[in-house]
């Protein structure tokens, strides 16, 4: 066999290709029938295939708009446990189609590798090294010792074990972290001097504010960790958007592990994710409401949004302001900014798409608008 | 040591409230004066409030001591007997009237069954929780509270008698049942508000069944026989009127037949039903747009008048015509003088409304529907004995809507029209289902309320039995006679040439925003050119600057006003509206600049 069958089909896409392989396998058809098939698999392929001047954009605009006035404008929504909400049906798609710079409830799922992800304990170790802990959060007590010009402090023995930290290392970071500052450990607090030789009681108190809210461990922006169970593995659900150095913390499945903020994963994984990851948010709002709106419109969403190499909303600012034509931007919002700036420039419109001519009274370029009768007229010579 | 305040007024302090308090309210029984008082203690501020103020809310309460009701059997023997009255039991104290302030201090018991050694008073009956119209509606207890809600809220739209004296009122938009009938399914609350004296519905045989498909979705099919004999016949008043306006300069407006010189002078036929006074004749039968009362107005400006002096008369005619889809026949006529001393003209026009299909109908269980056929009495469907209802209802209203009175009442109607007797569905206190079945047992029919039916058309009889009773039915004022509205070319807006706005003014529909985009998802472009061409234009564009030029029709030339006449000026087709927006643009000193290319 030097050619496979399969091969004359280019047109058809791989998964499709592959999907008849397997099914041509699977009930033992020769030669003649899986030719058979694929022409009608190419039929198929051809029929469902969009057609020319079919106006997909306002399809795809209707099919989400409309169940969109359906969607209950409940709010939060509790994943699972009640302590991390989630924004989710009508506020969040809008949020999505804006491209907000950030989400109003920052979120990270973090999956975990293979050995992990099933042990409770080493899951909650995991979690643990991911939340953001500051000093106050393993230490009892913050005093102020005027006498010494000194600031002790009290840690939590059992607190610290629970965050797997040692004294040495606190006064350790507490020196690194503090450049003015001597550090030292005493029996059972930790002093922390001022290196200057004067200085104003204010400081001292200021310093005091300073080493409480000290990153001691863990990951910046990271302010509350759950680990779940699902199927039958444990997730870590984080409350927060750092998602690159979540993703480079031991024991952490980075291949799997995603944030619901869209401007993230573009800035860490691409717009290729980027894309990916409005079409899995988009998906979940939906689907949460109960509606049913076809994988297709959203994945034109998806594109549209990303196709300018980043990722641009559907505002002024966005995709729309993006527009060729002036009257179409000014049609959708601040019409006097846009037909002033389209003035100083000197700006053209040559009525290419649909809102222009609907506002002029002329054909639209949609549909029956689209095509246009070309005749071959002889030389004239 | 508590403050008392007398009608938020501080006029002294008790030592002990709460004796204070049981004293006051002891002294009051059978007082005049401090018998209108209501006095609470507040604890946490301790400060006792009294009030005795004009326009406060009161209702009474039947007293209770030591968990036990003061009204007691001997005063309801009384009572039966008229040996006392309601005066009496006041004034014994049984009954006190409470405010709002004073049921702070209270434990209210719905039911006697519900009373504890804590309660301080008693309700008279457990209906009071529910509002007047929600109480007219019968077995309510039987029906979800939205439903309720839905059936009191109909009832107010239902049309009827609405006042006694309509025959010498000027009521704007309101109509009067023609036989309005007492409902035979009662409640307690028709006897107490006289409902018998202003009833607004009629009671109807109906039959729950389907019917064609023509009561899909809540509509009711009618009898045209029931129709033709003045089931839910109405008589629709509107009022006209007309005012002489006094203006500055000793002129006035003149209520007259408008003289023919007068500016804005109708057809002379118009005017045919006017008398000599300027105002039409009892019992004229008019049509739209005829005059029901001449006037003509003073010019608007005086300047007009030195202007144009040679001619006789520059009036205008500001007559009042017949609303625009309307018509009826003049019922009353009115001229008197206003406050100012103007003279004044109005008249009410009656007219006749027969049922007609779209027009609203409802049971009292928030069952509302549209009339969606009316059927020939020989085609309406039979039963043995040879009734045909005059409403059938669809069936599929009742289980989603969970309606049960609905249902009881079509049974408990029938009861009471074949016993003759009313049948009394006061909420909480409604005669029993299963009596009601029993009697029905006895009345010859079968107790479920079903009976044997036959197709009208065919005479076949039907395989499931129907299910009909009386009921009680209401016309609801909203009537097609007064919604139906279609255009297709007429007045349109002087500053976009788009269609005005609105039914009265007989208006166009509009194809809005989202209506535009089907037209567009659909790629029917042609189509939505087409529709959106109310205000299109043609333009000459000077293709040299690309402004509008001028097009001297009478001479047939065409020249620009910056680029002279030698220039090429094409002939271009757009709507208005983007005309004026370039106008505009230019308003604000943006050049619009049109660049012409062939469009094939």
């Amino acid at each position: 066999m030097a050619k496979s069958i399969y091969e004359e089909y280019t047109e058809l896409p791989q998964k499709l290709l592959d999907e008849v392989k397997r099914e041509v396998e699977a009930h033992n058809l020769k030669g003649d029938q899986v030719k058979r098939v694929l022409d009608r698999v190419r039929t198929e392929f051809e029929n469902a295939m969009i057609s020319p001047g079919e106006a997909i954009g306002i399809v795809t605009a209707e099919s989400i708009g409309e169940p969109g006035t359906q969607m209950t404008l409940n709010v939060f929504h509790f994943a699972g446990v009640a302590e991390v909400a989630v924004t989710l049906g009508l506020p969040r798609l809008i949020e999505l189609l804006d491209a907000r710079k950030e989400p109003s409830t920052p979120r990270i799922e973090v999956y975990l590798e293979k050995d992990i992800s099933k042990d409770p304990v080493k899951v909650k170790r995991v979690a643990a090294s991911i939340k953001e802990t500051k000093l106050w959060e393993v230490a009892d007590e913050f005093t102020v010792n005027m006498s010494q010009s000194r600031i002790e402090v009290y840690p939590n023995k059992s607190k610290m074990r629970d965050f797997v930290i040692t004294e040495t290392q606190l006064v350790k970071m507490i020196t690194d972290l503090l450049k003015n500052v001597d550090a030292r450990a005493n029996k059972d607090f930790i002093s922390i001097k001022l290196k200057a030789e004067t200085f104003e009681l204010k400081e001292l108190y200021q310093l005091r504010e300073k080493v409480r809210e000290l990153h001691v461990k863990g990951v910046k922006g990271i302010k509350q960790v759950l680990p779940i169970k699902k199927d039958n593995e444990f997730v870590v659900i984080c409350v927060g958007n750092n998602l690159k150095e979540v993703m480079k913390t031991e024991g952490v499945d980075f291949k799997r592990t995603v944030t619901n903020d869209i401007f993230m994963t573009e800035s860490i994984l691409g717009v290729e994710a980027a894309r990916q990851a409005i079409m899995n948010e988009a998906i979940e709002v939906v689907e949460n409401q109960g509606l049913d709106i076809d994988i297709r419109h959203i994945m034109l969403l998806a594109d549209v949004m990303t196709s300018l190499g980043t990722v641009k909303g559907i505002t002024r600012s966005g995709i729309t302001g993006e527009k060729e034509s002036v009257l179409a931007r000014a049609s959708f919002e601040t019409p006097l900014k846009h037909i002033v700036n389209a003035t100083l420039k000197g700006e053209e419109d040559k009525l290419n798409s649909v809102i222009e001519n609907v506002m002029l009274n002329q054909e639209i370029p949609v549909g029956t608008g689209l095509p246009s009768l070309i005749a071959k007229i002889k030389d004239q010579k | 040591m508590a403050d008392v305040f007398l009608d938020n007024k501080y006029i002294g302090h008790v030592d002990n409230p709460r004796e204070f308090l049981k004293n006051v309210r002891a002294k009051r029984v059978g007082d005049k004066l401090l018998g209108n008082i209501n006095l609470v203690y507040q604890e946490r501020l301790d400060e006792i409030y009294i009030e005795s103020s004009k326009g406060r809310l009161r209702r009474p309460v039947i007293r209770v001591e030591h968990g036990k009701s003061l009204f007691t059997d001997e005063h309801l023997n009384k009572l039966i007997k008229k040996e006392i009255s309601w005066d009496d039991l006041v004034n014994e104290g049984v009954i006190e009237y409470i405010d709002a302030l004073e049921e702070e201090d209270t434990l209210i018991a719905l039911k006697e069954g519900d009373l504890t050694n804590k309660h301080t008073h008693l309700e008279i009956s457990p209906v009071v929780i529910l509002g007047l119209t929600t109480s007219l509606i019968p077995y309510s207890n039987f029906g979800g509270s939205s439903r309720l809600i839905r059936g009191s809220k109909i009832q107010k739209q239902s049309v009827g008698l609405y006042v006694t004296n309509f025959l010498m009122r000027m009521d704007t938009d309101v109509s009067v049942l023609h036989c309005p009938e007492t409902p035979i399914v009662k409640t307690f609350m028709h006897g107490v508000m006289k409902y018998d004296k202003h009833p607004a519905g009629q009671n109807v045989v109906i039959a729950l069944m389907s019917f064609e498909g023509y009561n899909m979705e809540d509509a009711i099919i009618l009898n045209k026989g029931s129709v033709q004999r003045g089931f839910a016949r109405s008589t629709y008043f509107r009022p006209y009127e007309s005012e002489e306006l006094r203006y500055s300069g000793g002129l006035t407006d003149e209520i007259h037949i408008p003289d023919k010189e007068v500016k804005g002078y109708r057809a002379e036929k118009d005017y045919r039903y006017l008398e000599k006074d300027g105002v039409v004749y009892n019992g004229a039968e008019m049509q739209e747009d005829d005059v029901i009362i001449g006037k003509t107005s003073p010019p608007r400006f005086l300047g007009e008048l030195e202007e144009f002096s040679i001619a006789a008369s520059t009036r205008r005619e500001s007559s009042t015509t017949i609303r625009h889809g309307e018509g009826g026949v003049v019922d009353m006529v009115v001229i008197t003088e206003n406050e100012e001393g103007n003279k004044i003209v109005k008249v009410r026009l009656r007219e006749q409304r027969i049922p007609e299909l779209g027009d609203k109908f409802a049971s009292r269980h928030g069952q509302k529907g549209v009339v969606g056929m009316i059927v020939d009495e020989e085609n309406m469907p039979f039963s043995a004995s040879g009734v045909r209802p005059d409403i059938i209802f669809s069936p599929h209203s009742i289980p989603g809507r969970m309606t049960i009175s609905h249902l009881i009442e079509v049974v408990a109607g029938k009861v009471g029209s074949l016993a003759g007797r009313y049948v009394d569905g006061t909420t909480f206190d409604v005669e029993n289902e299963s009596d009601l079945r029993k009697e029905l047992t006895n009345l010859g029919f079968r107790e479920n309320g079903t009976e044997v039916f036959y197709n009208g058309m065919t005479g076949e009889r039907f395989k499931a039995r129907i299910f009909v009773g009386d009921m009680y039915y209401l016309r609801l004022k909203h009537m097609v006679a007064n919604k139906l509205h279609a255009r297709a070319s007429g007045r349109i807006q002087l500053l976009t040439r788009q269609p005005i706005e609105g039914r009265a003014r007989g208006g166009g529909l509009r194809v809005g925003e989202m209506e535009k985009d089907c037209f567009v998802a659909h790629g029917a472009s042609l189509l939505l050119k087409e529709r959106f061409d109310s205000d299109k234009t043609i333009v000459h564009v000077c293709e040299k600057c690309g402004m509008l030029a001028i097009n001297d029709t009478f001479r047939n030339l065409r020249h620009c006003l910056k680029c002279g006449s030698n220039v090429e000026i094409t002939a271009v087709e757009l709507s208005y509206a983007f005309k004026l927006l370039m106008d505009e643009l230019k308003s604000l000193c943006v050049y619009p600049k049109l660049v012409l290319k062939s469009k094939y």
